[in-house]
């Protein structure tokens, strides 16, 4: 492996890490479920680079972008169910802040 | 044939979806129950070859799934058959309306095909997928009654799996630098060629995390009772007899026997488990709500599986499944008994309810089975896979570990205990003196999967006697 | 260098998204970080993924994020300002940490030492998707699936069961 594909491989990767970064500090450091949404679609568009970059560098750009694909399907599905979950917690709650709902512990 | 059991639950699926009239939910229940019941009898009986054979062979191009079979896979798909089948009769107890049987029906057959899949693909990413295919078919159903904890639970629920995916996709991603592929093949063949890089380490390691999040094991387990004490009742019963099994416990058993990773695997198999076999217990002696006291015990019961699996041996992987097996079967009879208590009593809260022994004596004596299988007494089948799990340990070299699953038993009998006499031989609340034995339908698959524990427990010392493996 | 200047611009787009009080705002932005991937997928060879990216991910995504945020309440503007300081001391620590991480990952180049696997055999993602990773199909079938009854559940049964 030549030096010029570690380079690559160490550009995208800290880019990767850097959106895994911002994405997981928005789910710590925010109370509001929408928030808490799009420090998910952070973190999987931070993922997404990641598969990209593994199919660049390694030059199997086909079955990395067969893996993409289905990666971008089962996100938007999940975001469209979280959406829905995020729409009973306010009808529930009245409020989309997690802090509302602290029923159930122990 | 594998694809049957992918195919066999969509096609009933698009079926009870068309069904015009007046027998639709009753039509799309014998549907569903009639899958689950031709699953569990597929894999009990079936042709040599049955597996490889294929009835059309024009098939081939459009069916060929890369899928296959192993012991692993066949236990794992009786137990989601049976599982769900047990799950669907509480749901048919239970509600009446046409909204949320359809549903809850439609939903438990793609959860079903996501079990399926997750026991029958060949690879890291199909790996995944059919593990995202079963939590979203999960989150769904938790919410189906709308209730005002579930949204609550689920939440926790959808975040830490979103975390875990995110994790186990970074491995794919990884592995697909130095691997041709994701299969477990390729995998196996290049991971010893890459030893000299930081990235096989690497993606096992972010595998392995995410899928020990996705078992609710102790470092990351605070979803796990939320989840559980959330989800209405049917759904709970699927969701810890084989839900968050399927999609915790037996992909990281799939993903270690397949995919054979460095020793420090086996080292972190052990202390996670270890860890939640001690603090599970513990968490589960405080508990006041029967549901959230049995998905304590859940994270407990898991930590033996993960164990025995960490001895690392072919032995600890056998004692790892049938461990798997009994506690499914006696953790969804569990969680069918506190349907039938909550059905009953209106509530599954220790405080309002205690002395219904006498009210409700088929539930208090199957609980009382089911309870005493997982702490692990003889004869009961918890008894023999917890000696498999013990012993696996302790022929692996790992005495402490075996020392600490033996002595956790304890407390398992301890809490449990605690449970039985408040529930049942206390004294009777007057609010309470009405409450009658929960309806037959409820309480077939309590009793049934009681009978499969005492069955096991009592025909595997007489089968060993009489001289078979 | 385009591609690094890409690379950067991703990150301050999905910086500004984190950052922005407005959800409206953070939906948008999520969109712009979706259609810079999409230019670094295209770049890099990956036409199919970059379509999907774009259509979905860019399109797609934030539509329903927009409707779910106007289906909900819309706070009211003292409690909207009040919040947005509190959101500022929440969030300020985020651009150092970022720029200390990318600090850190700027000087590590631990050397990767692996053989790249030989050349793929099938170069069209289309063949490698239908002949050779059917699975991937059935599980989107399947996700898919099990959206429609997320929807069916989780969105028209709100009026079902609220009646």
């Amino acid at each position: 492996m030549s030096a010029e594909q570690t380079l690559l491989f160490w550009q995208y990767a800290s880019t990767g890490i850097l959106l895994l970064v911002i994405g997981f500090y928005c789910l710590l450091v925010t109370y509001n479920l929408f928030r808490v949404l799009i420090g998910l679609e952070l973190l999987i568009k931070g993922v997404t680079l990641f598969l990209l970059a593994a199919g660049v560098i390694s030059g199997h750009s086909a079955l990395s972008q067969g893996v993409i694909i289905t990666v971008i399907v089962i996100e938007v599905v999940v975001m469209i169910v979280a959406a829905g979950i995020v729409l009973g917690f306010q009808d529930k709650f009245d409020s989309l802040n997690v802090k509302n709902a602290r029923e159930l512990k122990g | 044939m594998t694809y049957l059991l992918l195919l066999l639950p969509l096609a009933a699926l698009v079926i009870m979806n068309l069904l015009p009239g007046r027998f639709r939910v009753r039509s799309a229940l014998l549907i569903t129950g009639a899958v689950c019941i031709i699953q569990i009898g597929l894999v009990l009986v079936h042709p040599t070859g049955f597996w490889d054979r294929l009835i059309i062979a024009q098939l081939e191009p459009v069916l060929g799934f890369n899928l296959q079979i192993t012991w692993l896979a066949l236990v794992m798909m009786a137990v989601a058959g049976l599982v769900s089948l047990a799950a669907l009769l509480v749901a048919a107890a239970l509600w009446q309306r046409e909204f949320e049987l359809l549903n809850f029906s439609s939903l438990l057959l793609i959860a079903l095909i996501g079990m399926n899949g997750i026991a029958m693909v060949n690879g890291l990413f199909q790996l995944y997928i059919f593990i995202e295919v079963t939590a979203l078919a999960t989150f769904i159903l938790i919410c189906l009654r709308r209730d005002r904890f579930a949204f609550e639970g689920v939440w926790k629920y959808l975040l830490l799996s979103v975390v875990a995916s995110v994790l186990m996709l970074t491995a794919v991603g990884l592995s697909l630098i130095f691997s041709p592929s994701s299969t477990f093949l390729a995998l196996r063949a290049t991971i010893p060629l890459a030893a000299g890089s930081f990235l096989p380490r690497a993606a096992i390691a972010l595998f392995l995390s995410g899928l020990l999040i996705k078992s609710g094991v102790v470092p990351f387990h605070g979803w796990l009772p939320d989840a559980y004490q959330a989800a209405p009742a049917p759904v709970s019963v699927l969701l810890a007899g084989v839900i968050t099994k399927a999609t915790g416990v037996f992909a990281l058993i799939r993903f270690v026997a397949e995919v054979t990773g460095p020793a420090p695997v086996y080292q972190v198999l052990l202390l996670t488990g270890a860890l939640s076999v001690v603090v599970g217990a513990l968490g589960a002696l405080g508990q006041t709500d029967v549901k959230r006291l049995l998905a304590y015990s859940s994270i407990s019961q898991v930590g033996y599986i993960i164990m025995a699996l960490g001895a690392g041996t072919t032995f600890g992987l056998i004692a790892a499944m049938f461990h798997f097996f009994n506690h499914a079967i006696f953790k969804s009879q569990l969680f069918a008994n506190a349907a039938a208590l909550e059905a009953r009593a209106g509530s599954t809260d220790l405080n309002k309810i205690s002395g219904l022994g006498g009210r409700m004596p088929v539930t208090s004596v199957t609980l009382l089975i089911g309870s005493l299988s997982t702490a692990g007494l003889p004869p009961l089948a918890g008894f023999w896979s917890k000696l498999a799990v013990i012993m696996a340990l302790w022929l692996a070299g790992q005495s402490l570990y075996a020392f600490i699953a033996a002595l956790a038993s304890v407390l398992t009998l301890a809490y449990f205990l605690f449970l039985q006499r408040k529930l049942f031989f206390n004294k009777l609340s007057p609010e309470l003196s009405g409450v009658k034995e929960a309806g037959p339908l409820l309480l077939a698959p309590a009793v049934g999967l009681a009978a499969l524990t005492v069955i096991i427990g009592l025909a595997l010392p007489v089968y060993w006697l009489l001289g078979g493996r | 260098m385009l591609n690094i200047m890409l690379l950067v611009l991703l990150v301050l787009i999905a910086l500004w998204t984190a950052l922005t009080p407005l959800l409206l705002r953070a939906a948008i932005g999520l969109a712009l970080t979706s259609v810079v991937l999409t230019i670094i997928m295209f770049r890099f060879n990956a036409p199919y993924a970059a379509a999907f990216e774009l259509s979905v991910c860019a399109g797609l995504i934030p539509v329903i994020f927009i409707s779910v945020i106007s289906l909900t309440h819309r706070l009211p503007l003292k409690e909207f300002l009040k919040r947005r300081e509190d959101r500022l001391r929440r969030f300020w620590p985020l651009p150092l940490l970022l720029l200390a991480v990318a600090a850190g990952l700027f000087f590590v180049r631990i050397p990767l030492n692996i053989t790249l696997p030989w050349p793929e055999t099938i170069a069209d993602v289309r063949v490698v998707l239908w002949e050779y990773r059917r699975t991937y199909l059935f599980g989107q079938l399947m996700v898919l699936l099990a959206g429609v009854f997320g929807v069916l559940v989780l969105f028209r049964g709100r009026n079902e069961n609220e009646r």
